[in-house]
């Protein structure tokens, strides 16, 4: 049988760091970011939080905080379209979606650069 | 002479509705799974918009606290939050069925290794609520 070369263990790491993350690291943030400080059950100042952001090892952390799973999900994501019939778009389904999320990490890049 | 091309050889998809994931609970679950990682993105979204904000000015980064405060994004808000919750639960139980871990001659049986996961999970989420709400 002859072997393709193919991209594919490649985005499966980023999809399995990215979903370890997600796993370990989301939830925290979500209820957080998300419910906590916009409710006002707790609140963290603009000066704080723009102190804890602008360092560089936390910069590092959002990071693979914020790229990784957007990897996982573009993984995930391409085949839910896929499972759902779209076989015969395979190829423009994994480019659009792996797509986004090099767009996402660029755009991740560049709000960490304005920090 | 032509020779016809097959597009991926060895490939074969069985014709199925749409709608297949809807007939039973177990497929139902592999969906609620999947999607997990969309509202993941979401929030992730949501948040580098936050951390743009914040870069932004004070008041910049308090409009937009504000902004999320309307019902709309608590609610998405809550409904990511159970979706990340979902995700985290099966990774973590997976994790005991994929990683073999061994000791000596005997496995570690997968309970245990997905145990591990739960509590590395549980301890990572109090040293990050600590470091985050401190002060």
């Amino acid at each position: 049988m002859a072997t393709r070369k193919t991209s594919e263990p490649f985005w499966w790491l980023l999809f399995a760091a990215g979903g370890m993350v997600a796993a370990l690291l989301v939830p925290v943030h979500l209820l957080v970011h998300g419910l906590a400080v916009p409710l006002g059950w707790t609140s963290i100042s603009h000066a704080r939080m723009l102190a804890l952001a602008g360092h560089p090892l936390v910069k590092l952390y959002l990071f693979a905080l914020i790229a990784l799973p957007l990897y996982h999900w573009a993984h995930r994501f391409r085949f839910i379209l896929e499972d759902l019939g779209l076989h015969g778009l395979r190829t423009p389904i994994a480019i659009l979606c792996y797509g986004a999320a090099v767009l996402g990490t660029v755009a991740t890049l560049w709000v960490l650069w304005q920090i | 002479m032509t020779v016809p091309r097959v597009e991926r050889p060895g490939l074969y998809y069985p014709k199925l509705p749409a709608t297949w994931w809807l007939r039973n609970a177990n497929y139902f679950r592999f969906m609620l799974r999947e999607l997990s990682s969309v509202f993941i993105a979401l929030f992730l979204v949501v948040f580098l918009v936050q951390l743009y904000r914040l870069s932004q000015g004070p008041g910049a980064y308090a409009a937009y606290l504000e902004t999320l405060r309307a019902p709309g994004w608590i609610i998405f808000h809550v409904v990511a939050l159970a979706f990340a919750l979902y995700h985290s639960v099966t990774w973590f139980n997976l994790t005991g069925v994929v990683q073999v871990v061994r000791l000596g001659e005997r496995q570690v049986p997968p309970w245990l290794v997905a145990g591990s996961s739960f509590a590395l999970w549980a301890v990572v989420s109090v040293v990050l609520l600590w470091f985050l709400l401190r002060g």
